[in-house]
């Protein structure tokens, strides 16, 4: 873990400095250690001038905004940035209570204003278009790049990537439990479906681009390690519910799902898996944001995380250090910025080691998640993804483009291209193995 | 041993206070604040080991800091008031309407779908005029039906009330979910042609909504006081058999000041979606319908009255974000802050119309 601090503080360095450093290559990164001391300085010295505006959906008690929290704090700490440097607003609807929250971080004298929800965005760049001088970040908003300011950005991890892993440790699970008969349709035979292919399921918020990129991924993980599996994916209409997440993992569960995987806030997924396994059901959970341990001790296996702070550190230090924040943030692996946590005690044998090549492949970028090889859509392998970027208004019922955006090619060289066309998921395709229920969990 | 005893004074008795003068009512007011500030000073500096003083300062500052906050303030006043105006009329008749929320829901909603389909294709007077039309028209129905099922058979209106509320949070939730269309959250309407904003009127572009209360004060402080529909109000809110004696319409009063009462509400949706957040969305009401009847009761109805105190509550309010904010406390520590004091305030109407006579003081007995 400290050899990956490390690996990230000089990559983040290299970046500081070269502004667009996009590969790390081992000269760079020693050449940035031995200057290290004089940039930490130089970068200490501005950091103490840094003033920045936090605006959140939830407080520390929330895991979505909680995790921001503490990747802010990490973040400000390895900066030397003290405590009065970060101005917090809590709980800021996705109203004009953004506008203003913004507005008096202005007003206190912020050089940049995160807000960390969806929503937030179409308040923020009113704010923006206000004040030139300030920088406006919209975690996981998607126009920055067509709204034709300058000063408003956008930022989203590439959880995609983890998720993925995650569903390594999952497919890993499953072959161990078929290979060692623990797992028949004997044993338990709902979670075969007629052609042998063994069940899994995947409790979803809402049918966005972002959940779906986000189970395709776990999917892909799985079958990259068990070929013959086939999930369902059941929505709750809701980032967090916990009775609903429950409801929906104990439908999966009953439909057959061996695994569940989730996206959504809250442990309800967990508990309720755990609680069947408890009862006799060969059932397990891959949950999401946090450690899921102390929720479901033996069932949990894993998790998929974004690790904020890497994003965080690199943008106050851009802002100290003068450069322009990146208008479409997005990194995985590569940088660290998203992880799984603490592998389960049930998970299978080789699990850590399969997880250790996985990101490594996924860092060094020989393994790409969506693969076009990999799967494939009402039976054709996809040729062509054209991603229309536009920021559409639907409440006409007829889409009224608001910032015209560019249509772009997402599949290139053999594989679909997240998130590099601009920071927020896109893909939306639906494909062959993957079952949707068209009704949200009651 | 104690049934044989004779019947002992209690330590205390409470007797009701006739006609307490203002300066004495000013005097049990500050009183209370006083003690109120006492009391979290207490809650501040042993719960959250910070400085009484420099959090109360900060609490000030949450509203009088700068000259945007205080117009902030002023915005969020005046929302407030708002509902509390349009309560005011149910609750002097004693109709115990509880559905304000599902008012200014049902309100805004009208406001933005006539904003969003006629957007384009009204000029912006008409425009305006059609989405003030539409809200005062939905809030009134929403007022009127449990007006109507009450007069007609004696429904429970506190229940009934209630019960729209849900009613109109749903059809908003629906909606927000149709109109949102792919896109993950709805963000504000019109946003490319701002068609049914507020236009910036004075450097800000909810002095609008400012001035629109403001009139509104006025004329309810005189529907009531002055006009006869007024009187009848009061004197079907004191007893229903006095007015059915006095030749009043009880039925026909019920129903016309629910229609006011819930056309008002409805207003404050146009205003809360047209010059304050210019969406529309489940927590559009932010509770201001049951905050605003603690605003029309403690003011007994008096429209000037409930400014002060809609103004107190904003500043409480605004106050316990401004102490989150600036020592990174949970907003729940700062609530309880305001709590604290919200509960004094109002713990002292008691002795404003009670006082409190220790045994052995006879010198009052009638």
């Amino acid at each position: 873990m400290k050899k990956l601090l490390g690996i990230v503080l000089s990559c983040a360095m290299v970046f500081s400095m070269a502004a667009c450093g996009a590969t790390a290559t081992t000269t760079t990164s020693t050449a940035a250690s031995t200057e290290s001391t004089g940039e930490a300085a130089a970068e200490g010295g501005n950091a103490s001038d840094l003033k920045i505006g936090v605006i959140l959906v939830g407080d520390e008690t929330e895991g979505y905004s909680a995790a921001h929290i503490e990747g802010i704090k990490a973040a400000a700490a390895e900066l030397g940035m003290s405590d009065d440097q970060i101005i917090w607003k809590y709980k800021v609807e996705e109203s004009s209570d953004c506008a203003d929250a913004a507005e008096d971080l202005v007003g206190q004298g912020c050089q940049a204003i995160f807000s960390n929800s969806y929503g937030h965005q179409t308040y923020m760049v009113e704010v923006a278009e206000k004040y030139p001088d300030v920088t406006f970040v919209s975690m996981t908003g998607d126009f920055a790049a067509i709204s034709g300011l300058d000063n408003f950005k956008n930022a989203f991890t590439s959880v995609y990537e983890s998720r993925y892993v995650s569903g390594v440790v999952a497919g890993l699970k499953l072959k161990e439990l078929t290979e060692s008969g623990t797992l028949t349709p004997e044993t338990q035979p709902e979670s075969f479906d007629a052609d042998g292919n063994v069940k899994i399921g995947y409790v979803g918020a809402f049918s966005y681009a972002e959940v779906v990129s986000g189970y395709t991924a776990f999917y892909l993980g799985v079958k990259s390690v068990f070929p013959t599996v086939t999930m369902e994916v059941m929505y709750t209409n809701s980032w967090f519910d916990i009775s609903k997440e429950g409801a929906a993992a104990e439908a999966l569960v009953a439909n057959g799902a061996v695994i569940v995987g989730q996206h959504a806030d809250s442990t309800g997924a967990p508990a309720a898996v755990q609680k069947l396994k408890d009862g006799g059901k060969i059932c397990y959970s891959v949950g999401y944001n946090i450690d899921m341990l102390a929720t479901a001790p033996t069932a949990a296996l894993t998790s998929a995380t974004n690790v904020w702070s890497v994003y965080y550190k690199e943008a106050f230090s851009d802002i100290a250090n003068g450069e322009p924040v990146p208008t479409d943030w997005s990194k995985g692996y590569s940088e660290g910025a998203v992880a799984i946590t603490e592998l389960g005690p049930e998970c299978a044998e080789g699990t850590a080691e399969a997880v250790a090549a996985a990101e490594a492949a996924l860092k060094d970028g020989s393994l790409h998640v969506f693969d076009t090889a990999t799967f494939t859509v009402g039976g054709e392998t996809v040729t062509s993804a054209p991603i229309d970027l536009t920021y559409y208004d639907y409440s006409t019922g007829t889409p009224v483009a608001v910032y015209e955006g560019e249509t772009k090619e997402a599949i290139t060289d053999g594989y679909f291209s997240e998130s590099t066309l601009r920071s927020a998921p896109y893909f939306a395709l639906r494909i062959d193995g993957i079952v949707e229920d068209a009704e949200p969990v009651a | 041993m104690s049934s044989t005893q004779t019947v002992r004074e209690p330590l205390v008795r409470i007797v009701k206070r006739e006609g307490a003068t203002l300066p004495k009512k000013i005097l049990v007011r500050a009183v209370a604040i006083l003690l109120a500030l006492v009391v979290d000073a207490m809650f501040i500096y042993f719960v959250t080991g910070l400085n009484p003083l420099a959090v109360y300062g900060v609490m000030w500052g949450g509203t009088f800091a700068n000259p945007t906050r205080f117009s902030w303030m002023l915005r969020d006043l005046v929302t407030l008031l708002c509902v509390g105006i349009g309560l005011a009329p149910a609750f002097k008749m004693r109709f115990w309407n509880c559905g304000g929320e599902g008012q200014i829901l049902i309100g805004g909603l009208a406001t933005a779908l006539v904003m969003v389909y006629l957007g384009s294709s009204l000029p912006a007077p008409l425009l305006f005029l059609c989405m003030a039309g539409a809200s005062l028209a939905a809030g009134a129905l929403w007022g009127v039906i449990p007006a109507w099922f009450k007069s007609r058979w004696n429904t429970n209106e506190t229940l009934f009330t209630l019960m729209m509320n849900y009613v109109a949070t749903s059809i908003v939730a629906c909606m927000t979910n149709i109109m949102r269309g792919s896109a993950s959250s709805l963000g504000t309407l019109n946003k490319a042609t701002k068609a049914g904003w507020f236009p910036v009127f004075m450097g800000q572009r909810y002095n609008i909504n400012i001035i629109v209360v403001v009139v509104l004060t006025f004329a309810m402080y005189a529907y009531l006081k002055y006009s006869k529909q007024g009187y009848e109000i009061s004197v079907v809110g004191e007893s229903e058999n006095t007015a059915r004696y006095a030749g009043i319409n009880v039925r026909r009063v019920m129903v016309r000041t629910m229609l006011i009462s819930g056309a008002i509400c409805g207003l404050c949706g146009f205003l809360i979606v047209a010059g304050r957040d210019q969406t529309i969305s489940t927590t559009s009401a932010g509770g201001r319908g049951f905050t605003a009847i603690i605003v029309a009761w403690l003011a007994k109805f008096n429209t000037f009255t409930m400014a002060l105190i809609a103004f107190l509550l904003v500043f409480l309010e605004r106050g316990a974000s401004e102490i989150a904010s600036a020592y990174s406390l949970n907003q729940y520590a700062a609530d309880i802050i305001t709590g604290v004091i919200l509960f004094f305030i109002l713990g002292s109407e008691f002795f404003i119309n009670y006082r409190v006579v220790p045994r052995g003081m006879h010198k009052e007995e009638r």
